[in-house]
């Protein structure tokens, strides 16, 4: 190179018009790059909530997943013995933590019927007195599909309504599910799951593991999930029953809290702890932290949980994220779903844009 | 000021920029790219690099927003050297207007960020234990305002970046006219060299 300031005669000018257009053109190059414009084959937030899109129809306003719901509030009562393990605030013994949560169907149609999946979700805002929050998201069954955002993505797209019937294909189901033998514990799950009457009578999983935190800077393994305590259960749902467990579940509240016991599973050495799809061994200590009490239930409309991002790595000090793929890919796309949301709820003025109920 | 002319290895070269503003110049044109390449990395990947880069985003945008403050103020203590007289009136205006546009950008990204995170109702978390208060009310329709007004002046901001790049090369490589030495570093001799 010459020196560019004191040459000793001045060069071609093109080569240096050259040199600028490089500089240029590479840095907008890399940019682009990794902005995912030059890689249509990269799994984006937006390609994975197009496909949710694509699966439970656009319906402005509402949660590209787990789009049917209500809210719940409530607070979370520790009794003090998970706080040897996290320094997290709301273990402290004594400790009761304030909560804005919200049950809810899985896929993106906030019309659809109660009776058609036995799948159920509880995801949870507990926010401490110094500011700090914790968010999760669970779901009534002990493990999760898939153990990735890319087979997440496939089993999506074996599950999309076929355009001519509007029905799943049944032959690409089977096909992926034959491709993914890591599904074996859900499907088993699925198989002698109905549909339950009451969101009040499930369990629910925390799926992804996690890592408390102690006051000595010791890392734990785990999972959570939370245990109901409210009776038995009532006969499950049919097909029949489109509209029934928001009004059920204000029923009960009507007379009196409803509790869930807060489990944390520790792992032991060498339990999987990046992989939704295994459980760990029953024999593993489990830790009985405290009580969820949820005190009463607000519309999804207009309720407090609804401008809610139930973001799983939203975590207080003391608990942190594990290796788990799914957990970054969850936060990726739960804000691309609420960066769309929120600005349909803006120019419908604030609240989701009605539809006619079908 | 003292009187002395001789030259002192001190003397101030008016010619130059002042050396605290050339060394936030280059650690911000750094931390700023940066910025921009991890802000449009995270929206685009939904693998461990999304939790990272966000990770880093906030206390990057912080930080920027701290020493774009310190800059803004050491620009208006102490003027950056004259533009060559032979500029056009219209170079002069497009020299002008995109350095204030900078300042502007640098200053209002990390402020927007700051309060998009408080109107979707996110704990504003640097790492660390550092939290930042919120500064807009939680609102869905505030945040929807302020997430598409912080990924449109991203854009903004890259292309300025690319343009103040590209001329800054111009008057380096084609023009020479001292405008883009005045940022950097060189030997004294370069220098008398230059200006005999």
């Amino acid at each position: 190179m010459n020196e560019p300031f004191a040459p000793p005669r001045p060069p071609v000018p093109l080569a240096r018009w050259a040199l600028i257009a490089l500089a240029v053109g590479g840095l907008a190059g890399a940019f682009a790059y990794v902005a995912g414009y030059l890689d249509p084959q990269r799994l984006t937030p937006k390609r994975l909530v197009d496909q949710l899109q694509t699966n439970g129809g656009l319906h402005p306003g509402y949660r590209r997943n787990h789009a049917k719901g209500v809210c719940v509030i409530g607070r979370f009562d520790s009794n003090g013995a998970a706080a040897p393990y996290s320094r997290a605030a709301l273990f402290a013994a004594g400790a009761s933590t304030p909560l804005v949560g919200r049950f809810a169907l899985p896929g993106g149609n906030p019309y659809a019927p109660d009776g058609g999946v036995p799948i159920r979700s509880l995801a949870l805002r507990l926010t401490q007195a110094d500011g700090q929050q914790w968010r999760t998201g669970m779901n009534n069954m002990p493990v999760f599909p898939v153990a990735t955002p890319q087979a997440f993505f496939e089993q999506l797209r074996a599950t999309a309504p076929d355009p001519a019937t509007g029905k799943p294909d049944p032959a690409k189901q089977k096909a992926f599910f034959e491709a993914h033998p890591e599904t074996s514990a859900f499907r088993a799950w699925i198989k002698d799951q109905k549909p339950s009457a009451s969101y009040a009578t499930d369990s629910y999983y925390g799926l992804n593991a996690f890592y408390f935190v102690g006051a000595d800077g010791a890392r734990h393994a785990v999972r959570w999930r939370v245990e109901a305590d409210n009776g038995a259960a009532a006969a499950p749902l049919g097909a029949q029953d489109v509209n029934t467990l928001a009004a059920e579940l204000e029923q009960r509240l009507a007379r009196g809290p409803l509790r869930w016991r807060l489990w944390a599973t520790l792992a032991a050495a060498g339990d999987p702890v990046d992989d939704a799809t295994q459980v760990w061994p029953a024999q593993r200590p489990q830790i009985d932290a405290g009580t969820l009490i949820l005190e009463r239930a607000q519309d999804q409309d207009s309720g407090e949980c609804r401008d809610i991002n139930y973001d799983p790595m939203v975590l207080p000090d003391g608990i942190v994220a594990s290796a788990d793929p799914l957990l970054p890919a969850r936060s990726a796309a739960y804000a691309e779903s609420y960066r769309r949301r929120t600005a349909e709820e803006a120019r419908a003025g604030g609240r989701p844009p009605q539809e006619a109920a079908r | 000021m003292n009187a002395e002319t001789n030259a002192e290895p001190t003397r101030r070269d008016e010619t130059m920029f002042w050396w605290p503003a050339r060394v936030l110049h280059w650690l911000m044109a750094l931390m700023i790219l940066t910025m921009l390449f991890v802000g449009a990395g995270l929206v685009a990947s939904v693998s461990e690099r999304h939790a990272w880069l966000l990770a880093l985003h906030k206390p990057l945008g912080a930080a920027i927003l701290v020493l774009a403050v310190l800059r803004l103020a050491l620009r208006l203590w102490r003027r950056p050297p004259p533009l060559p007289r032979e500029l056009s009136a219209a170079q002069r205006f497009a020299a002008h207007a995109s350095h204030w546009l900078l300042y502007a950008l640098m200053l209002a990204m990390p402020l927007i960020g700051w309060a998009m995170l408080s109107a979707g109702g996110y704990p504003v978390d640097l790492g660390a234990g550092l939290r930042l208060p919120p500064i807009a009310p939680f609102d869905p329709s505030w945040f929807a305002a302020l997430r598409w007004l912080h990924r449109t002046l991203a854009y903004a901001l890259f292309a300025l970046v690319l343009l103040h790049l590209a001329a800054a090369l111009y008057h380096g490589l084609i023009r020479r006219d001292g405008v883009l030495r005045s940022m950097l570093w060189r030997r004294r001799e370069i220098v008398e060299q230059d200006l005999g």
